[in-house]
């Protein structure tokens, strides 16, 4: 039998970049390409890892590579950012993370002294999350095929009984919350992105989320039905995988979303959406109604939720669908990103 | 945000909207002449806002949708040649050619990059010596100063290995072709801050006076939309025309003297044509003879391109004015922005691309 790619070819005869940036592209190629091609049960609710059942035991499993460019950014680099980002997958599925794995490309030619900067900064990152790093590989390519050094981070962790977190699980009535401001992770990143350089104090929010997870499932127990990182597709993408999953409308109240000022500014400049601009350390809580300010002052009360809101609700109305009610009082359509977004012209 | 939260409040754009429900007693139809402004009245939802009989269409303000198939396939030859780094803002990347965009071209190895100023173009000439630079310059009056700075310095820096690709358009020549049709609706314009920030609005007062219309200079936050619809549908209700400055923040009469002059150094006004729309009499600025050393399109002698456009695609009367992008018999089915069959549909300037993003589910 000869492989029929079920992409439109004649459309996209080759990957581009948009095909990694999370939007509309990237959901083509899990619907279309790998979600038919591995299809099973624990893949299929296209959660942030998958759930396992081993004697008894739920464990969730899931992996992320790193191909961040710079390496080094103002408030992190690719290895703290590698263990950050697949310890948070975890917490996503409210698990406690139990190890990571780490694979290294690096290309040849690649910085000794930058490798290890990397990674020196994996190892705090680990120890202060408290996740080991257990297991490990290490390739080599030659020089001008990689872009100095992609990491892959496998974890593992373990889901305490009683909870059971899915994006399937929203429903009307349900409240949004977010733990804090967004954006900040993609303005501090492209602040020094070459050809548009600009002067900041901003800091990538990268973090691990698992303590401020755990507590906010102390708290919520099962009445805590979503959690999710907004990271690439930002809090626009993320929202509306949601929606699209548990086939419910979400309304969001665009002043009740926290962004900081310099972000505003930044993003009014280049002409970029910050609800489409990825975060690193933020999570997104979706909680039974009454439960819902509980929730809030618990994650308040941590260091990574001090500025935690409540943004938006889960409706019945528009499923599928993100909308929000802008500033001025006006609705309009909050849409999944197509392809990457491109700064205008003026 | 400091200048920018100040015209974005509930409360201002709640009176404005009363206001302008008080004011109006007729139908009226008024076209913002800029994308910028299209993309605030949707994503805002000023349009579901107003009243039902205040019409809102678009104009042709999107230099990216107006940008001629031609050129676009001329970008993308260039792209694919070896030496070439080719050079654009950002929204140009995806805008569909004959044969693909040049995101595609980059995909399949061609050295695209993405620039936010002229200015990085330069830069980048002065860093490859070996290499040919070659900048889009896409735009309305607004990036002409920019455009016409970067290739006046490198005249100066006796750049030998960058050039242009022009495709610079005006303004008023489009405003007065909409009035000019026979079929247009249009009685009143908003016109764009930031083109009018370098031009002033000198040039608009006598379109304004021969064909008996209001056009409002307007900013483009959602309070500057407000504002500037109330201007002239006041202006309308009370019979009367003329240029009104409702962006006094930043606009002058006579514009910005020093930006026109370099303007008037490196660009003459010419002829060209608009996709969608055909040849604009005036509606172009291309180089002075004595700047033809940075023509890309001489450089490189760019012959024997055929273009394809799509025969489903309305653009034009989009951008005209004359139809919505919801009249579009392919719009969010055949031409969507993940396929494009026009530039309005990926430019963010572009109104089906507003109203696909924000307004889809009417």
């Amino acid at each position: 039998m000869t492989f029929q790619c079920p992409i439109p070819i004649s459309e996209y005869p080759t990957v581009l970049l948009a095909h990694g940036g999370g939007g509309k592209l990237t959901h083509m190629l899990i619907e279309r390409i790998f979600l038919p091609a591995f299809a099973n049960p624990a893949l299929e609710p296209l959660h942030d890892g998958a759930i396992l059942e081993v004697g008894g035991v739920r464990l969730a499993f899931t992996t992320d590579s790193f191909v961040v460019s710079p390496i080094f950014f103002p408030g992190g680099d690719i290895g703290c950012l590698a263990v950050h980002g697949t310890v948070n997958d975890l917490a996503m599925c409210g698990a406690r993370p139990l190890a990571l794995s780490a694979g290294f490309i690096l290309e040849e030619g690649f910085p000794m002294e930058d490798l290890c900067r990397v990674v020196e900064s994996m190892k705090e990152a680990a120890s202060r999350a408290g996740v080991p790093i257990v297991t490990g590989d290490t390739k080599v390519v030659d020089r001008g095929k990689g872009d100095g050094v992609f990491i892959n981070t496998t974890g593992i962790g373990l889901i305490p009984p009683g909870i059971h977190i899915s994006p399937k699980r929203a429903r009307p009535g349900d409240l949004i919350l977010i733990n804090g401001a967004i954006a900040v992770h993609g303005i501090a990143i492209m602040s020094v992105r070459e050809g548009l350089e600009f002067e900041t104090t901003l800091l990538s929010d990268t973090a691990p989320l698992h303590d401020l997870v755990a507590r906010i499932l102390e708290v919520g127990g099962d009445r805590v039905h979503v959690l999710r990182d907004p990271t690439r597709g930002g809090l626009a993408s993320a929202l509306n995988e949601i929606a699209s999953r548990a086939r419910v409308g979400i309304l969001l109240d665009e002043a009740s979303i926290p962004i900081w000022e310099e972000v505003k500014g930044a993003c009014e400049i280049l002409g970029l959406d910050p609800l489409y601009v990825a975060n690193e350390g933020k999570c997104l809580v979706i909680v039974a109604r009454d439960k819902a300010e509980e929730v809030l002052e618990a994650m308040r009360a941590h260091p990574l939720g001090q500025e935690a809101a409540i943004i938006g609700e889960v409706v019945e109305e528009h499923p599928g669908q993100v909308i929000l009610r802008s500033r001025i009082g006006g609705m309009r359509v909050v849409d999944m990103l197509s392809g990457e977004q491109l700064p205008r012209i003026c | 945000m400091k200048f920018v939260d100040e015209y974005r409040r509930e409360e201002d754009a709640r009176k404005l909207i009363a206001a302008i429900h008080r004011l109006v007693t007729k139908p009226w139809t008024i076209m913002e002449v800029c994308g910028g402004q299209t993309h605030t009245i949707l994503k805002s939802g000023i349009d579901r806002l107003l009243p039902p009989e205040v019409t809102v269409v678009h104009g042709p303000g999107c230099p990216v949708c107006v940008t001629p198939l031609e050129l676009i396939d001329k970008a993308i030859a260039l792209a694919r040649m070896p030496r070439i780094i080719f050079t654009s803002f950002g929204d140009m990347l995806r805008v569909p050619g004959s044969d693909g965009d040049l995101l595609s071209v980059k995909a399949q190895g061609g050295d695209v990059r993405m620039v936010y100023s002229p200015l990085d173009a330069l830069r980048l000439a002065q860093k490859n010596p070996e290499r040919e630079i070659v900048f889009f310059a896409v735009g309305f009056e607004t990036t002409a100063p920019a455009n016409a700075m970067a290739i006046w310095q490198a005249r100066q820096m006796g750049l030998k290995n960058f050039s242009v690709l022009c495709a610079q358009v005006r303004v008023p020549p489009a405003i007065e072709l909409i009035l000019n049709d026979p079929h247009n609706k249009v009685q009143g314009f908003i016109a764009a801050g930031h083109v009018c920030t370098v031009m002033g609005y000198w040039e608009y007062e006598p379109i304004a006076e021969k064909y008996r219309v209001p056009i409002v200079v307007t900013g483009f936050e959602p309070l500057d939309l407000l504002q500037g619809i109330y201007m002239v549908l006041r202006a309308l209700e009370e019979g009367r025309w003329g240029v009104e400055n409702q962006y006094v923040r930043s606009v002058r009469r006579e514009g910005n003297l020093q930006a026109q002059r370099l303007m008037g150094e490196v660009f003459q006004i010419c002829d060209r044509q608009w996709r969608g729309i055909g040849l604009v009499r005036g509606g172009g600025l291309c180089l002075k003879p004595e700047f033809s050393e940075f023509d890309a399109e001489r450089r490189f002698g760019l012959q024997g391109i055929t273009v394809s456009e799509s025969p489903v695609c309305i653009a034009g009367d989009i951008l005209q004015g004359k139809k919505k992008p919801y009249d579009c018999p392919a719009f969010g089915r055949d031409c969507t922005p993940e396929h494009p069959l026009g530039a309005p549909m990926v430019s963010s300037e572009g109104a089906c691309a507003a109203y696909y993003q924000y307004g889809r589910e009417r």
